[in-house]
């Protein structure tokens, strides 16, 4: 059985806990690992924080667009946003890489994305936003208690 | 859940106590505040006490960068305590351990910068 769920909010840096604590409310129903689920909580807070600062540049007008499914122990999430777009996504996927050094950006998102889940998809096109597909394989062989 | 930031000066070495989530959102206010707090005092050294960070996304990692580079400007050093296993990760992921020292809990980064 699938289960899925769809949030949509304002591309403001207040709502970035908001976005990893409601996905990891979601995911919680499957019992991950507590490092799974800071793993997952990690990589919405990237993808959400990419979209509000280089997708929209801080305009909160933008919406912020997250879709998460659980198929057994199987989850996926998507992170999209209609903003600016990628112009050179493999430059962007380089460790340490950032079109925005003034601001102190670290250039970690997607490398820390690649790490923490099983397969990392972005779609990108310039002005018409950026999608990134999540997907992570829960470890399957936990002691069960219930 | 915001971000406490708790500011003590010991002996010249600023300790900053974090408590709380570091994101995008919270990164600018302890950017602001250290920022602050530099211009207004001496500061040779920086600590900075994670034991109450429950939450860091790459946004930490980039204003800790920040901070490490305004203090080694001045010839100064910044040494981490009191790190979760999750955040242990991000730090090693982005390589900050190379340039930022790691140390047990707040008395021993003191020791090690030679003020405790």
């Amino acid at each position: 059985m699938r289960n899925e769920m769809k949030i949509q909010f304002s591309a403001l840096s207040q709502n970035e806990s908001f976005a990893r604590v409601t996905v990891a409310a979601f995911i919680a129903q499957v019992d991950p690992t507590v490092d799974e689920l800071t793993e997952i909580k990690t990589v919405v807070s990237e993808a959400v924080t990419n979209a509000i600062i280089h997708g929209y540049e801080n305009k909160a007008t933008g919406m912020v667009y997250i879709e998460a499914a659980i198929e057994e122990d199987t989850i996926h999430l998507t992170i999209r946003d209609e903003g600016l777009g990628i112009p050179d996504l493999d430059q962007a996927r380089q460790p340490l890489y950032t079109s925005k050094p003034e601001l102190e950006r670290s250039g970690m998102g997607f490398t820390i994305m690649e790490n923490f889940m099983d397969e990392v998809e972005v779609i990108s096109e310039p002005s018409y936003g950026t999608t990134i597909h999540l997907t992570k394989y829960l470890t399957k062989n936990k002691a069960m208690c219930n | 859940m915001g971000l406490a930031v708790n500011l003590e000066l010991k002996h010249s070495v600023l300790c900053i106590r974090l408590d709380g989530e570091l994101d995008h959102h919270t990164a600018d206010l302890l950017r602001s505040q250290v920022e602050d707090y530099l211009k207004k005092h001496t500061v040779n050294h920086i600590v900075l006490n994670l034991e109450g960070l429950s939450f860091m996304d790459s946004s930490g990692l980039g204003v800790i960068l920040g901070r490490y580079k305004q203090i080694k400007n001045q010839n100064g050093e910044m040494v981490v305590c009191a790190i979760s296993p999750a955040v242990k990760r991000l730090f090693e992921m982005s390589g900050l351990f190379k340039i930022i020292r790691l140390e047990e809990d707040e008395e021993l980064a003191l020791q090690a910068l030679g003020v405790a």
